[in-house]
């Protein structure tokens, strides 16, 4: 600028003496200006190297398969997150099947059913408000809403553990027979008192093979064949009540199961689901929904034939972003299933579980430091399988996105 | 949509009996059907969201009043008292706790706000399309990260960080947790603010250059005054994270409830109090086990305000540029 003839600064000196310090000094501070919001601009990618050095450094070498396929452990060299991940896997899945439908319809509520009449109009604009302060709730409220909500059933259906509904659980009285085989005697729930033992009794051996029981007195002196020793009890007999639950034992109330967890983390990521598929909804354009219904579409069939299938690259994209969030939440979850060992992944939707973010809280609170190595590790598998999820959505972004215009 | 060859020459009576076709109109009104049909299910999903909040304010309504029914529990010990341990004397004055969460929040805003008003405008203003792509998903990955590894981070590396500068620093420690919540709100900050910055019409900027501004000048004089109310309301809901963040407070700033400015000392907050009832330290009947509702519902009450205003914020002081 001060290179030009008329403006330079010699002339701008003889006219206006202090003006030119002053340019040069607002030079200089635009420079530095500039520069310091580069430097901390950079900030970010410095904090965000920096986390990522600190937490390979400390789990990357002890990092194995074996940390992957096993089990938590009270000694960390044997702890392992496979329990945790299936969890996180069981219950991801679940929240995304509940969430996606309702979020893509509230979107495609909002979005493309604007009403005209004013009480519509009214419940429209308050939907949206509502939608978008629900984002801001904290995700440890949504936890204890949905430990009451949804684990409870509010209170008033009487505990988990007194379930009003049951499908899919059969109970045994497990006995040992004096053979050293288990023998268990069918039972009626939970809490019904156990049948009284007779010769006759059906009872199923551990194979699964239907055999009756042979009862003798305490002090009778046991049979000689091994086969009928294998189905004798004494009538003194004690047992223990145990259930088989199928994959698709249900129980109402809900409990504290991956099936309520699933609901709750619902809750903490719906309103995202359905700001990103409004916004993908939005980017949409006029013209092609305009041709639709010019042509005698109903709404409804624009929408299913023409705008919803534009839209479903930007839809997945935010419902994948969305579910890495639901895997990395830990605070909804701590608060439906607290800290408890569990040994194995879950079973059916009812089942108790854990998920990787809580187990690393888990390793992370406590005081020994080979613990802490160990929540390193688990931080790394964890963001492991954010990365996949990122990346895939990355891939159906760059793969369908074709510009509408 | 499949459409048939027609010859071209369709006489008019022809095209009309194939319209009102009692075949095309059945499905015509069919398709009406199921017009009406999906409007009522989307309607249906929409209201939905109302039932949840609705779910919010009665859970969270009907057991902090169980709460205040029980015995050794008023309302004047709950806003009145300073003393926070139900587990042993029994006292219940929430502000121990609602002192913790200001302190972790003013610690990680001290951090997130100026960190995040800065980067937005270095990334809307000046950054090249190169600096662009690599600092933007580098945010976006940070903001991806989940929560419990910024608590992992706190405990593991901040705090022993804080303690080779200064001694007086304890294990758990309110600054570490604040820095790492202000690293955590980082991304929120400067994305909402970038949004504000990036709404203001080019044609201000250039009357600015064009009366002889520097970029200096442009940025703290025009840019950042007419997008006022979208950065207010990025703070204020970035403030609303702060309060609401509960595993890395669980993780680095420690389980004893006071009163303090210090951000050297072991404090509590109220999403600290929630996950410490959840580990199991008081059993699910009695009244320690309720004041979780309680303090849920303050801190719902918070955090709704803080939203609540940062809508309206945007709302109603929007400059509308055109």
């Amino acid at each position: 600028m001060s290179d030009d003839h008329l403006y330079s600064p010699q002339r701008l000196q003889q006219a206006h003496p202090g003006r030119l310090r002053s340019l040069r000094r607002r030079h200089r501070l635009d420079y530095l200006f500039v520069r310091f919001c580069q430097a901390t601009a950079w900030c970010s990618v410095a904090i965000l190297a920096f986390i990522l050095a600190a937490i390979l450094f400390q789990g990357l070498p002890g990092l194995d398969w074996k940390f992957i396929s096993s089990a938590p452990s009270a000694t960390p060299a044997e702890a392992g997150i496979r329990p945790a991940l299936f969890g996180s896997l069981w219950v991801c899945g679940v929240c995304a099947l509940l969430t996606l439908p309702i979020g893509v319809a509230t979107a495609i509520f909002l979005e493309e059913f604007k009403p005209r009449e004013r009480a519509m109009r009214a419940l429209h604009g308050f939907i949206q408000l509502n939608i978008s302060n629900l984002a801001g709730v904290p995700s440890v409220v949504y936890g204890i809403i949905g430990l009451t909500a949804f684990g409870g059933m509010f209170g008033l259906m009487g505990g988990a553990n007194r379930p009003v509904v049951q499908i899919g659980a059969k109970y045994y009285d497990q006995f040992i027979s004096e053979g050293k085989r288990i023998l268990l005697v069918p039972a009626k729930n939970a809490n019904s008192p156990p049948a009284p033992l007779a010769s006759g009794l059906t009872a199923f051996t551990l194979a699964g093979e239907r055999v009756a029981v042979n009862v003798i007195r305490p002090g009778a002196s046991l049979p000689l064949s091994q086969a009928l020793r294998n189905r004798t009890l004494r009538s003194t007999a004690e047992a223990g009540r145990i259930s088989h639950k199928a994959w698709y034992y249900f129980r109402f109330p809900l409990g504290r199961g991956v099936l309520t967890g699933g609901l709750t983390l619902m809750l903490v990521v719906l309103p995202t689901v359905i700001i990103a598929s409004q916004e993908a909804l939005r980017a949409v354009p006029k013209s092609l929904r305009e041709a639709s219904l010019g042509i005698g579409a109903t709404p409804w069939q624009t929408v299913r034939n023409v705008t919803l299938p534009a839209a479903t690259p930007g839809i997945m994209t935010g419902a994948i972003l969305a579910m890495s969030r639901a895997i990395g939440e830990a605070a909804p979850v701590l608060i439906i299933c607290g800290i408890v060992y569990i040994g194995s992944s879950p079973g059916n939707l009812m089942d108790d579980f854990s998920v990787m973010p809580l187990q690393i809280f888990n390793w992370a609170a406590r005081p020994q430091s080979e613990f802490h190595r160990v929540a390193a590790q688990g931080i790394i598998v964890l963001l492991a399988v954010l990365l996949t999820f990122n990346a895939i959505a990355v891939l159906i972004r760059n793969r369908t996105q074709r510009p509408f215009s | 949509m499949s459409c048939d060859p027609r010859p071209a020459s369709l006489a008019a009576e022809e095209l009309s009996a194939s319209i009102h076709h009692r075949s095309r109109r059945r499905s015509r009104r069919l398709a009406h059907v199921y017009d009406e049909l999906a409007r009522a299910m989307l309607l249906l999903s929409a209201t939905l969201s109302i039932s949840i909040t609705l779910a919010i304010i009665v859970v969270l309504f009907k057991e902090t009043y169980r709460f205040f029914e029980m015995q050794g529990v008023t309302l004047g010990g709950f806003f009145g008292s300073t003393k926070w341990s139900p587990l042993f004397s029994g006292e219940i004055g929430i502000w121990p706790l609602v002192s913790g969460t200001m302190l972790v929040t003013v610690v990680a805003m001290l951090v997130a706000l100026p960190l995040g008003l800065v980067t937005a405008i270095y990334l809307s203003e000046y950054a090249s399309r190169r600096l662009r792509s690599i600092l933007k998903p580098t945010l976006e990955v940070l903001a991806g990260v989940p929560t419990v590894v910024y608590g992992y981070f706190a405990l593991t590396v901040i705090t022993p960080g804080l303690k080779l500068i200064h001694d007086g620093f304890n294990v758990f420690n309110a600054l570490s947790a604040g820095l790492a919540v202000g690293i955590l709100c980082l991304p929120t900050v400067c994305s909402l603010s970038e949004d504000a910055l990036s709404a203001v019409p080019r044609s201000l900027r250039d009357a600015g250059y064009g009366l002889g501004g520097t970029r200096f000048d442009v940025a703290t004089r025009i840019v950042v005054p007419a997008a006022l109310s979208g950065l207010v309301s990025a703070f204020l809901l970035a403030i609303a994270r702060a309060v609401g963040e509960t595993m890395i407070v669980a993780l680095a700033a420690g389980a004893t409830a006071r009163m303090t400015l210090d951000p050297r000392n072991e404090i509590q907050t109220m999403t600290g109090w929630m996950v410490q009832m959840a580990l199991g330290d008081a059993s699910h009947e009695g009244m320690q086990y309720y004041s979780m509702y309680a303090v849920a519902a303050v801190l719902f009450a918070m955090t709704m305000t803080l939203t609540v205003l940062g809508s309206l914020v945007r709302l109603r002081f929007r400059e509308a540029y055109e």
